[in-house]
This record gives C-alpha cells, structure tokens and sequence, in this order.
C-alpha cells in the first residue's frame, strides 16, 4: 500500500492553503509534516485523509485514484492535539468502538483490543472511564483506538503537544516501536524540529503550503536543500550571515572577511547566505581554520549543562550554543569562532551550493 | 481497492425538499404576484392593472401610518430587550445550583404560544377582571388598553418583553460563558472598571450572538401579528394595526386581494432588504473574528 | 517591587481539611527575593498554577500567609496587589490597538495621556511592536499578541511582580526562542520579580536564576539550573531535568564501591554504611556516560538502539535488564552491537529512598 499525492494544491478563497504538493509515502513508513502553525500540515492531513478535496491535483492509494472518495470509505484513522475519547464509554469499549462499527465478532475485538492495549501499555486502565485517566493515557487510548482498527492511513496531527514536557519525551521514545508494529503509514504533523528529529522516519519541510524537501529525518537536517527547509529544521534557531563574494573576498558588510576555503572558490561572484547552527558556533578556538569575530551579548540561557549566549553582530542576531555554564554580561563584547567547515551556503535564490565538509565527509 | 466514481446519486435526495419548497413557498408566491397585478370583481374573473397596486400602495396613508408604527415598534422592543437581555445575562449566576434554576425560568416564557401568550395578557390587563389592570385602575392609574392607544402599546410592549427577553438573555448568556476566566483576570490585573470589563471584554466577545439576537428580534417583531390581534385586533382605533395585520385586514376582512397580494410583496420585500442588511453585518465581523483567529 | 515571602502556605480545593491528600498544595515556606528570576517547574497537577494563582491572589490559601515586603496580602484582592499575569493563552483586548491595549492599564490608573503616550512607545520599541502599535490586536500573530500581554504587565513601572503561566504553550518553536531571550533581555533591563509556571524544564532553567521543582504539592528542590542539573537531590528532579532524564539504577553500594549487575565501579567519594532495607540507587546524567569499544575498561553493555537527533546522538544501552541512556557527540561512529560503558564518577550521583546522600572526599 503506498499514498502518493500528484500536483496536489487547495485553494480557499484567494489563498493557497496547499500548493503544488507531490509527495509518496510507502507502507510501514513514520513520515513527519514538520512546518510552523499555518505552513498547510493540517490541510496536507485533512486531503489526505478526505476530509476536504483538493482543488487540483490527485490523491492515489495503493495505486488508485481515490481523489474524490468520501472519507468514510476509506480505511484511515486520525488522532488530533485534543484527546478525543468517548467521555461516557470505558477505555476498553473506547478502544473496541471501530471495531463494533465494523461489525467484528466479541471474541475478535476482546483479542484485538488486547493486542493493542499491550502495546499502548494499557493493559491495567480497560476498565476505567477515560476522565479518570492522565493526560498521557489518554492520549494513547486515542492512538490505540486510531491503531486497532487496522487502518492504512493512520494521520497525527500534533498528537503530543498537549502533553507535559516528560510525557512527550517517553511517547516520543515509544511511538516509532508502536508505529514499526503495524503496517500502516502513518503520517505525524509537529511544529518541533526536536519531534521530528527524535522520532526519526522521513520528514516533508512545510513552508506556506509547500513541500520545500521530502526525505529521511536526519538527512532533511544534515543535508536540507534550500534555506527555508535549514531554517525549519532548526532549533534553537539557523544562524544566517549574508555575504557578496567579489574577486576571491567574501564579504559581509564591510565587518568580517570570510577566508575563500574549500569549496567556496568555485562559486561565481555573487549575493549568498552562509548559515550554520548554534552548537557550531564555538566560544574557543576549535580549528585552525576557525574565524574570530566580536559580538555583543544580548543574553544568555543556562540549562544546567549548556549555556545558549544570544549575540548581535552589526545587527544580526545569532545563538552560540556551549557546554558547560557561560554567563556573561549583557552588552558585554565577547570573541566568538565559527568553523567554515561547518558553513552551509545558498545563494540568492536561497538554493544549497556548498554542504559543510563536516557532513560531506561522512560519507 | 476504492475506484473513484462520479456519483449523481445525491441529486434525488435532494428532490424531496425542491418539491416541498415548491409547494410551500414557490408556488403560493407566485400566485401572490400574479394577484399583484390583477383585479377581480369575484366570480374569479381576473384582468390585469399592471403596476397599479403598487402605485397606489405607494401613495397610501394607511400603508405609511402601518409601516412608520412597524418601524416604531420593532425599534422600541429592540432598545428595551437587548439591553435588558445584556443586563440580565449579566447578572445570571455563572456556576452553582443558580445555573439551572436561572435558565429553566428564563426559558419558561419561550415555551408559551403566542396566542396563549396574548389572552393571558388580555385578560391579566382587563380592568373588571384582569389582576394588572383591576390594580392599576384602583391605584387610580388610567388604564383602559381597549380605549387608549397608549395604554395598548404599553400592553403590547410589555408582554413583547416579557415573552422574548428570554431569548436574548439566554443568547448572551451563552455569549458570556465562552469567555475564559483568564480575561477577567488579565482585566483585574490591568485594573479596569466593571464597565471597562464589559465594553472591551464582554461586548466584544458577544458580538456575534447579539447580532443574531438583534436579527431574530427584529425580523419577529417586525412580523408581530398574534399578540396585537388578540388583545385588540389592532385598535383601539388603528393605532396597534401593524403590517401584518393591516394585511390580514386587507386580504380576509375587505378580501382586496390585488392590494393585499402587492402589499405582502413590498412586506416580503422590506424583510428581506434588512435581513440582507444585517446578514452582510454579521458576516463582515464574523470574517474579521477569524482572521483574528488565525 | 518587592521581595514576596510565603508563610506556611498550604491549600485544599475542599476546605480546611486534616487529610493531608485533600492538600493540592502541601505545607510550604519561601522567600522570593526583590528582582529575581524564578521558575516553578513540575508535571500537570503538582500544584504549581494553584501556587501562582495564591501569589497573585486569584486563591486565598486554606493556610499560611503571603507578604509583600513585609505587608500581609493574603486577604487582597488581585488588583490591590499590584502584580501582572501573563497567561497560557494571550489575552489581548480584540476591539483595542495594540497601542491602546498596552496603555489599557494606565489609563485604568488615570494617568494623563502626555505620560502614557511616550511610554507606550518605548515599550512596543523593546517589544519589537513598534510597526503595528496602530493595528488592531486581534489581527496578530500568537507571538505578538503574547507580547501584548507582556507589554501590559510591563507598563506599570511599580509592578511587585510578573507572574507568568506557561505563557510559551502556543507559540511555535522558533518564536520561542525570540520571545524567551528577549523576556531575560527584559528582565535584565527592568528588573522586576519574575515568576515563570511550566512544565518544560528547556523553559525552566533558561529563564530562571533559580528553579522550584515541585512534584505533588511539595518542593522537591530549590536550586539554580546548574544545582539541579549536576547534584539533583531528588531522583524526581534527575529524571525530570535533562533530555533524557538522569539514569537511575539500583546497586549496592560499599564505601567508595557500587556494583550494578555484578559490576564494580569505584567512586571518588566514601559513603557511609545505609541499613540494608534503604533502596540504593545510583544517578548518571546521559552526558557523562562514555560509550567506549568493548576491550576498554567500564559496564560491559549491549547497544540496543542509536538514534541521531542532529546535534548529538542518543544511545541505548542495557546491563542485564538495566537500561541506560547515553548522549554521545554528534560525529561519533560506533559499530558492533557490545561495547564499554565508561561513568564520570566526578558527576555519578548516590540515593537512598530517592534523595541524594553527601559522599566523603578521600
């Protein structure tokens, strides 16, 4: 079973909520919509599942064209933010209730329902009213009642942010050992980069309604395409430093000279972005291709075990993340060192040109 | 695996209704327009005048007199029952055994037909008989509803309030409750007055089930027939003779039907003109509150 | 503004009551002192919102006493006490501007429009609200809206304090990060009492000097970030700091010996004998694990999984049935499915019935 979406947009009055997506996920596959509010993950979920038609563009599963077939008829399932459960029916009943629509004999739901109350680790609350349960727990009768009833679509969207942070942390640990216990494909909207990244699988990057890159989570942050896709899968925030380079210089106003290592010769003279993340922004000297510049310090965050220093430089803001606790003053001018090796480049149609060697290396 | 298919199935369900609505409301407003525009000396013979009821409409004081007092009227009960409905929403209890007691007598008057409505008032307003109007006349207030006009519009007023305020509180009501308590928190915190709570608070988040309040009381108060015909068939004199019941008196009592028939089309058509005024209204804050929402 | 102290506060949603689980809030006294950054962190439901909303006083408490300097406040009501409150969900006054939402609590006050005007402008240029001070508030994003509430509390110069209640929960990952350093820049810059409600520890301890950790009506531990992270005294506050939490691993435990599964480990601390029916517990943070190849000293272990998360990688590993989180650095190659778990014993913390015992340097 495979779902693919070709040329898939939606239009709702004047505005594209969804434009020109064309995505394939495969069977057993855990495939994250990762965007901020508003970037089209609901309405990419809601034309998936057929809950809304899109206004050009075909929904195929399984390899047929199932564009305009009623959500009903399609074997999908979905879990909100909210849990929704049956307030007035036992954790149990709430699990089996698919499968009571469905007709299935008792026996067979009391089997199923085991099945997956034991992956759910629901074992021990079936005979509770879901009020009487935590958060956690509800949230996870919503995903046994999504996961029992076998659906080929099983649809996410943002199942754990109404969650307590540790909550979060062990569903997240869980979720990829459920969803790899079912064949179905599942497909999990989030707005944190930190999500996504822990729960692995592929990633599509949603921006304004686009699909700015599609592929395996780790590689959508280590290697993203084009400067929106770097920027959405970072977090604490991408630093950016738009440079010119002319006649072998590079240049960022007229403050800081970037030496012409690596692959940077070979690009044309022009306008291009360098962009790394915070942690590779060092406090010391870490190579000696390192580039000092003074920034200001705007504020720092202590963790308890890392420090996030907040600096301006010629009124850029970038976040320097280091171990250890750094507190320093603010206003006050530290030197800062970034590594061009970990310089990821795109150029002024914000398109990736040059991949740090850091990462081109591991291969 | 689901094929796609081109399902026309939908179409016979929706048939039933295109033949109800037909029947019902189609092809009787037809036959009034065709009345419109023809006169008939009885025996059912029929000859056309062409706009010539709508002319003398127009140019008919008795027409002017009904729709000013319309017009007087609806205003009148809007400016006591939304504000009265406010002010007694506001003051309902939010939580507690309150709650209920307060809503199920709020509702009581909206269960009662409106004629029954009209002769409890009848008679609770009549001075030989009536617990009101026996009090009143004994307090020595002149109160005689079947021979003064005022004494009438008061009756009719008062019993229009009492029947429907109901509604508008228990509107606001809702309106109020889905306000969350971090406003009036936030308000405390800010240090703003009870009338600042209400004005930027309250009434702002209220907006849109006023609006359809101010729109449910002004289309059934514009179309008030029962209550006045029933307490005095529109008089005494003319003086409570609404638009519809100048109508009705038009059409039963004279049996002017070309008239009547073109009257009750201006009637639809003025109804229809401020509802469209007031959908247009609603629709233009409902869209503002959901670009705000976003 | 003011130091705020909390005079054996304790509060029961039903009353007076001697059953102490009748207590959301268990018996408590602190001292928050004048211009301080704080954090209450703890899990839903262990009392952390009824203890703002005592503060603020939007809860009378059952018992004890909230001063302000020295002034007794228990009985005031909310707006006599002079404190904002920034809320999970912005609340902003839809029918305003943002310029007349932010100088909404001044004119309350009957300030004259010359003083409110060249503050209001001020502030929205800190905020970062200066190009829409003429808009209409409801038409802004969550973020800015949140700033508006913030804006509003920051206005009155003379607040005693700023409460916020998980005032971060709608906002989207990367604003977060904005409005987070630029709440510290603001706080730096005005110096007010801050108090910050979350359930997110990354929220806690960026914002805060010193963090309460509560964990079912009581305070487990009060501290600064560092404390909390390094020596958590309590094994709740080890697993509900850090990403993962700390491990936590039963051993016996012999002077300046453990033993996990039958393994030695030596310590750099002596400890005292514990009676033999104490629970004995060993605490390493994730990050000062050390996976090494199999042939070198430490824990023999069993790489069950790596994930990589981008900035570091996060590994798996059991003795026996015991479970370990390891973070290792971002370019790291490990192969094979055994290796040597290494301990940092300079930051290998020891518990008996769950709180951290002192150890004694030779």
């Amino acid at each position: 079973m495979q779902l693919e979406l070709r040329k898939v947009s939606k239009k709702v009055g004047k505005e594209f909520h969804i434009s020109d997506v064309s995505l394939t996920f495969e069977a057993g596959t855990l495939n994250i919509l990762l965007g901020p509010t508003l970037s089209g993950k609901t309405s990419l979920m809601r034309l998936m599942a057929g809950l809304d038609q899109p206004s050009s563009g075909t929904v195929h599963f399984g390899g047929n064209d199932v564009t305009g077939v009623a959500v009903q008829k399609r074997n999908v399932a979905m879990v909100y933010q909210q849990f929704i459960n049956y307030p007035n029916l036992s954790v149990f009943e709430n699990i089996a209730s698919p499968l009571r629509i469905a007709g299935v004999a008792g026996p067979e739901i009391k089997k199923q329902v085991a099945k997956v109350a034991a992956l759910l680790k629901l074992e021990n609350m079936l005979a509770r009213s879901p009020q009487e349960l935590s958060g956690g727990q509800q949230q996870r009768t919503a995903l046994a009642r999504a996961l029992v009833k076998g659906a080929d679509l099983v649809l996410l969207d943002e199942p754990l942010a109404n969650l307590d942070y540790k909550l979060r942390e062990e569903l997240r640990e869980e979720l990829p050992r459920i969803f790899s216990a079912t064949g179905s494909i599942f497909v999990y909207a989030t707005t944190e980069p930190s999500e996504a990244l822990l729960l692995g699988g592929n990633t599509a990057s949603l921006h304004q309604g686009q699909v700015t890159q599609f592929g395996p989570t780790i590689e959508v942050f280590s290697r993203p395409q084009n400067l929106i896709t770097a920027r959405t899968l970072s977090d604490p925030p991408l630093n950016m430093l738009p440079v010119t380079k002319l006649n072998n210089r590079i240049l960022f106003k007229s403050h800081l000279e970037i030496p012409v290592l690596g692959q940077l010769p070979q690009l044309p003279d022009d306008d291009y972005t360098i962009a790394f993340r915070p942690h590779h922004l060092y406090l010391h000297r870490t190579s000696d291709k390192a580039i000092a510049v003074k920034a200001k310090v705007a504020v720092t965050e202590i963790t308890g075990s890392e420090s996030y220093v907040h600096v301006d430089i010629a009124g850029i803001r970038w976040v320097l993340l280091a171990p250890g606790i750094h507190n320093f003053a603010v206003h006050e001018t530290i030197e800062i060192f970034m590594d061009p090796d970990q310089f990821y480049v795109f150029d002024r149609n914000d398109a990736l040109v040059v991949t740090p060697n850091a990462v081109a290396n591991v291969e | 695996m689901i094929q796609k298919q081109v399902n026309q199935k939908a179409w016979f369900m929706v048939l039933p209704v295109f033949l109800l609505v037909a029947f019902s409301a189609v092809i009787p407003l037809m036959t009034v327009v065709n009345y419109s525009f023809q006169d008939t000396f009885g025996s059912n013979q029929f000859f056309w005048v062409g706009m010539d009821w709508f002319r003398d409409l127009m140019h008919s004081e008795r027409f002017h007199d009904a729709f000013l007092r319309q017009i007087a009227f609806s205003s009148i009960i809007l400016a006591i029952e939304i504000p009265l409905g406010i002010a007694i929403a506001l003051a309902m209890p939010r939580k507690g055994w309150g709650v209920p007691v307060c809503l199920i007598s709020m509702s009581l008057p909206l269960l009662i037909p409106w004629n029954v409505v009209g002769t409890i008032w009848q008679i609770f307003g009549r001075v030989d008989i009536g617990l009101l109007g026996h009090s009143l006349a004994s307090m020595g207030i002149d109160y005689n509803y079947t021979q003064d006009p005022i004494a009438a519009w008061i009756t009719i007023i008062v019993m229009d309030v009492w029947h429907w305020t109901s509604l508008v509180v228990l509107l606001s009501y809702a309106g109020l409750c889905s306000i969350p308590d971090a406003y009036y928190q936030a308000a405390k915190i800010d240090g703003a007055s009870r009338i600042a709570v209400f004005r930027y608070i309250q009434l702002p988040k209220m907006q849109g089930v006023l609006l359809i309040a101010v729109l449910l009381r002004f289309m059934d108060s514009f179309m008030i027939y029962t209550e006045p015909f029933v307490i005095t068939g529109g008089g005494p004199g003319n003086s409570t003779t609404f638009m519809s019941i100048d109508l009705v008196k038009m059409a039963v009592g004279q049996f002017d039907l070309g008239p009547a028939a073109a009257m009750s089309l201006v009637y639809f058509l003025i109804i229809l003109l401020l509802s469209w005024i007031f959908y247009t209204v609603m629709s233009n804050v409902g869209e503002e509150s959901k670009n705000g929402g976003a | 503004m003011a130091h705020i102290t909390l005079k054996d506060i304790a509060h029961s949603y039903t009353g007076e009551s001697d059953n102490p689980y009748d207590y959301a809030l268990k018996e408590l006294n602190l001292t928050w002192r004048d211009g301080g950054a704080y954090a209450l962190l703890g899990p839903s439901g262990c009392g952390k919102t009824t203890l703002l909303n005592i503060i603020s006083g939007l809860l009378t408490p059952t018992r004890g006493q909230v001063l302000f300097n020295d002034e007794n406040v228990t009985r005031l009501p909310t707006e006599q006490r002079n404190i904002a409150q920034i809320f999970q969900f912005p609340v902003i006054y839809d029918t305003m501007t943002v310029f007349q939402n932010l100088a909404f609590p001044l004119k309350n006050r009957g300030r004259s429009k010359t003083e409110i005007e060249p503050r209001v402008i001020e502030l929205a240029r800190m905020l970062g609200l200066e190009k829409d001070l003429y808009t209409k508030a409801q038409h802004l994003t969550a973020d800015a809206k949140q700033k508006i509430s913030l804006g509003r509390g920051l206005i009155r110069q003379s607040v005693n304090a700023i409460l916020f209640d998980e005032p971060l929960t709608v906002i989207d990952p990367q604003m977060k990060w904005e409005l987070r350093s630029q709440l510290k820049y603001l706080h730096k810059q005005f110096g007010f009492t801050m108090i910050y409600v979350t359930h997110d520890q990354t929220e806690a301890l960026t914002f805060a000097d010193e963090v309460i950790v509560m964990y079912e009506g009581e305070i487990v531990q009060v501290g600064t970030p560092e404390a909390l992270f390094e020596r958590p005294e309590h094994t709740f506050v080890g697993y509900f700091i850090g990403s993962p939490g700390m491990n936590i691993t039963p051993c016996e435990l012999q002077g300046n010996r453990i033993v996990i599964e039958g393994h030695e480990i030596t310590l750099d601390c002596t400890y005292t004998d514990q009676p033999s029916s104490a629970k004995i517990e060993v605490g390493i943070r994730p990050e000062y694990l050390r996976l090494a190849p199999p042939q070198e000293k430490g824990l023999p272990v069993k790489i069950i999984k790596i994930d990589d998360i981008g900035r570091h990688k996060i590994a798996r590993v059991a003795v026996n049935e015991r479970i370990f989180h390891v973070v290792m650095p971002e370019i790291s190659a490990m192969t094979g499915d055994h290796a040597s778990l290494a301990f940092d014993t300079a930051h290998t913390n020891i518990y008996v019935n769950d709180h951290l015992i002192a150890g004694e340097r030779p």
